[in-house]
């Protein structure tokens, strides 16, 4: 017993980082644009379908292709961003941008149902099912893998937000657009590229999670639930915010899956529940005073 | 305008024949309908039609004043669908007398819609959103797991013994009953204390509550209204289709339909919601008999460029899109209009604009 | 006279800003009072925190003998206390006739199931409500929307918005700013008629020193947060301390 829970709290962990990556594009995006990208869900599974794609047609190793898939995710972010985002404005922005990017979300399903099929596929490579023993458990390589790939990626994310000068104009932006404007920051430019790292890193996200999931076009609905209750869960906005829920809420999940498979995934809105009756702005969230 | 015609917030009384005139003629129009034509395939048409009016003017009374835009709405269909289902199966109640467990549909739908929205109502407009999308898999999650839900595989309906010709015919006529009172109800709303309190939520909820509307009250009421008739219509169309399961009973897509025909037709008003799901829905059932949009893919890519048009080019709705477009044709080249002013030197002269504002 | 409006030693900071410092003011009652001082010394935030928007950290307000400190807005409005802002928050996607309906409404109770959809309820609110219209000059835009008043029009609506519950004490933020002469000087009329035929207290926030010295009989300045002189206007026109606070220079120093 005590192993079954040593073995799932550590794979929660390790996963955790993994959502960690996917999260912390959302929040971002959230923190510096006001919009909440319910299409994150589906661009991982597009992330993931890439990479095999790369594999299996190329023959690219899995982290290797990444130094294709990441750049293609983040032209694909700006894309979206300016195709369809920039041109939102007025009052109900928040919530407009919400329905457009859940439609584009379900245009990019389309497309994948399209190209690929209803069928479950797992990315499968020489390594993807070997594991590695650690004091008696037994880890997958591909886990240790991810969550390293998600730690350099956080770690990459975190020191362009606070180390260039770059990142301290996006951070300017999500204080205040307007001062960030009144100072010169192009804040156009700032969403779009802002859009486009939240995009990029699904990427990195999607081809950990193809590998160590079966999934197909539909599989974005439940990843963007959890990804939104994390979210939202750490704060929206905040970047630390979403790293401790993801660890969090997939260690949670991990050790209720021992009792209840059914049902694990109800801790996600469970602990949603819980935390917006007492702190409508999440754990760490800023109060944010805009105007909506 | 003088003072007393205002007190009568009168249309000039030509428009108000016009209009009641047309309304006389599509109630005409809709209740002979199924007596044209005997093809269930036709008439299929119409009940589908019709219960997705009923859906998406219940979503309007709620999202359309309030602004709060819910994704949520499959929560209380589907729950009206199972609650029928489970009532109707424990109960063993068969035939005729199945619909009047309607009304307790209803209530499980207000039932529900009370915790959950004592929930969500407190939170931000893009949080709630967030919130229905939750709730929405939570519910379709339970479907899923619980046994009495019949999990997987879901319920069967009660048996009809009605003739299959005319089978379709009383159920358009309850479409019928539900789609008018829920636009009935939707019209008093608008025209009501209650309605003007939700508009003024959405435009500024913080001064609203300032001057001492009980903002969490009043839209409670409205999104428990709001379950309650989606809960209901739920119900109905279970009963047509005679079966439900967790993902056609909690479908996202039926939630995105709603919003896009609410959109589409006119975001906030009556009429809107009714266009919408008239436009919509009959053109969402004939591409599914195309061998082409069978499971490939191309209804969602389609739905969600539907979708994307009518948010980014016209948000308010085709028919005020195309009415601004018209009126700008119209007041090209007109002055400004300088009113003459009753009391000495005062004011700017204004240019009166009657409608669609920026 | 009595003090119908005061505040004790108001405190409130934003993070490292300590907006208000102190701020002690008295309203007597039936007086049109001013509140005046340079850019960022605590006007608005004084008035948020009298009309319930903030909370202060420390201090006391009191609305006669009954302490309001903390109240929420409604709570503020409901014991009598009306207020205007400076960047006018009106509903935009209704009609002028329906703004002032909301604040009209909101203050009856209704009767019964059938006065929340009926309208019979509606028609002394609608006089009400056009009378004030009236009133303030824009009657005849009672059902255009509002959002496409001009930004004068506005204004007089939000005068008119806060007529509605019948306050004894207007709070009125900056309501000449940004307006043509010809408009400020009806503002101005009316708040006299308000003040001189209905007894009604008011407290103005402006920067129009020409507006603030011909209507008030009080005026009190504020300065980094704290309150530096109160009084009649040409004491007030002519304190040293005022000088400063709005120059910061000294003047028997400068030899121009």
């Amino acid at each position: 017993m005590g192993r079954e829970l040593a073995l799932a709290i550590v794979d929660g962990i390790l996963v955790g980082g993994v959502y960690a990556l996917m999260a912390v594009g959302l929040t971002l995006i959230f923190g510096v644009l006001d919009i909440i990208n319910i299409a994150q869900g589906v661009l991982v599974i597009l992330g993931a379908y890439l990479s095999y794609s790369l594999y299996t047609k190329a023959h690219i190793d899995l982290f290797v292709g990444l130094l294709i898939t990441i750049p293609a995710m983040f032209v694909i972010g700006v894309f979206i961003h300016w195709a369809f985002i920039r041109r939102l404005r007025g009052t109900e922005r928040t919530s407009m941008t919400l329905l457009v990017t859940y439609a584009v979300a379900l245009i990019i399903e389309g497309i994948l149902f399209k190209i690929y099929g209803a069928d479950n596929i797992q990315i499968s490579t020489s390594y993807t099912n070997s594991s590695v023993d650690v004091a008696g458990i037994y880890v997958g390589w591909i886990y240790i893998w991810g969550f390293v790939l998600a730690l350099a990626l956080v770690a990459f994310v975190y020191a362009l937000l606070y180390r260039t000068k770059f990142g301290r104009s996006v951070r300017a932006t999500m204080q205040d657009e307007t001062a960030a404007r009144l100072v010169g920051i192009d804040v156009n430019r700032v969403a779009a590229l802002t859009f486009g790292i939240g995009v990029a890193v699904t990427a990195a996200g999607g081809m950990v999670f193809g590998a160590t999931n079966a999934f197909n076009a539909n599989s974005g609905y439940d990843l963007i639930s959890r990804l939104l209750s994390i979210i939202i869960l750490g704060g929206m906005g905040s970047v630390g915010g979403a790293l401790g829920a993801s660890l969090f809420m997939l260690t949670l999940e991990s050790v209720v899956t021992i009792w209840q498979p059914n049902w694990a995934v109800l801790v996600y809105y469970a602990a949603l529940v819980i935390v917006l009756l007492y702190r409508p702005a999440g754990l760490f969230g800023r109060k944010a005073v805009r105007a909506q | 305008m003088s003072k007393e015609s205002r007190l009568d917030n009168g249309l000039a009384r030509p428009e108000k024949a016009l209009k009641g005139g047309g309304l006389l003629v599509l109630a005409v129009v809709a209740v002979l309908f199924p007596q044209f034509t005997s093809d269930p395939a036709v008439t299929n048409y119409g009940v589908l039609a019709l219960i997705y009016i009923t859906a998406a003017t219940a979503w309007n009374i709620f999202s359309g004043n309030t602004g709060y835009i819910s994704l949520g709405q499959a929560v209380f269909f589907g729950s009206g669908a199972y609650a029928m289902g489970i009532a109707a199966r424990d109960w063993h109640l068969n035939g005729d007398i199945v619909f009047a467990l309607l009304p307790l549909c209803g209530a499980v739908g207000a039932l529900i819609a009370v915790p959950f929205g004592l929930i969500a109502l407190r939170v931000r407009r893009h949080t709630f959103i967030v919130i229905t999308i939750a709730m929405f898999f939570i519910f379709q999650l339970m479907a899923f797991n619980f046994s009495f839900t019949g999990g997987s595989s879901g319920l069967q309906s009660p048996f009809l013994n009605w003739p299959a010709a005319t089978y379709n015919t009383p159920f358009y006529y309850i479409g019928l009953a539900y789609a008018a009172g829920s636009i009935v109800i939707a019209w008093l709303v608008r025209r009501s204390r209650f309605g003007l309190q939700l508009r003024a939520i959405r435009d500024d909820e913080d001064r609203a509550r300032g001057l001492g509307v009980k903002t969490m009250r009043v839209k409670l009421a409205a999104f428990t209204m709001s379950g309650a008739i989606t809960a209901m219509i739920g119900a109905v169309w279970f009963f047509y289709l005679n079966q439900v399961e967790p993902q056609t009973g909690f479908d996202p897509i039926f939630d995105l339909t709603l919003v896009l025909m609410a959109f589409l037709g006119g975001y906030g008003s009556i009429s809107g919601p009714v266009l919408g799901a008239l436009i919509i829905e009959p053109l969402t059932l004939w591409l599914n008999t195309q061998p082409a949009f069978n499971g490939g893919g191309l209804s969602q890519i389609l739905l969600g460029a539907v979708f994307l048009i009518v948010v980014l080019f016209m948000p308010r709705g085709i028919i005020p899109t195309g009415g601004e477009i018209i009126t700008k044709l119209r007041m090209r080249g007109r002055p400004a209009v300088i009113p003459t002013t009753t009391m000495g030197p005062v004011a700017s002269a204004p240019t009166i604009s009657s409608g669609g504002a920026r | 006279m009595t003090a119908l409006l005061r505040t004790e030693g108001v405190m409130k900071a934003y993070g490292g800003v300590q907006a208000l410092n102190g701020a002690t003011i008295v309203v007597e009652e039936g007086t049109v009072a001013g509140l005046i001082g340079p850019n960022g010394s605590g006007k608005t935030t004084l008035f948020n925190v009298i009309t319930g928007y903030e909370r202060p950290d420390s201090g006391e307000v009191w609305f006669g003998d009954r302490a309001i400190t903390g109240l929420s807005p409604d709570k503020v409005f409901a014991a009598g206390i009306g207020r205007t802002f400076q960047l006018t928050r009106i509903f935009a996607r209704l009609t002028v006739l329906e703004n002032m309906l909301v604040a009209a409404q909101a203050k009856d109770k209704p009767k019964n199931l059938l006065s929340w959809f009926g309208r019979d309820a509606w028609t002394h609110h609608r006089r009400h409500a056009l009378e004030l219209l009236e009133f303030v000059g824009i009657e005849r835009h009672a059902d255009v929307l509002a959002g496409s008043l001009s930004y004068g029009q506005r204004k007089l609506l939000e005068l008119a918005y806060v007529l509605v519950a019948d306050p004894a004490v207007i709070l009125l933020d900056e309501p000449a700013g940004g307006v043509n002469p010809t408009l400020i000087n009806l503002i101005a009329d009316r708040i006299r008629l308000l003040n001189t035929q209905q007894g009604k207290t008011f407290l103005l926030v402006e920067h129009n020193m020409e507006f603030v010295m011909g209507l008030c009989s009080t005026i009190t300045v504020l300065e980094s947060g704290a309150d530096v002189v109160s009084g009649p206007p040409d004491i007030v026109r002519t304190d040293k301390r005022v000088l400063d606070a709005y120059l910061g220079v000294d003047l028997e120093e400068d030899p121009r």
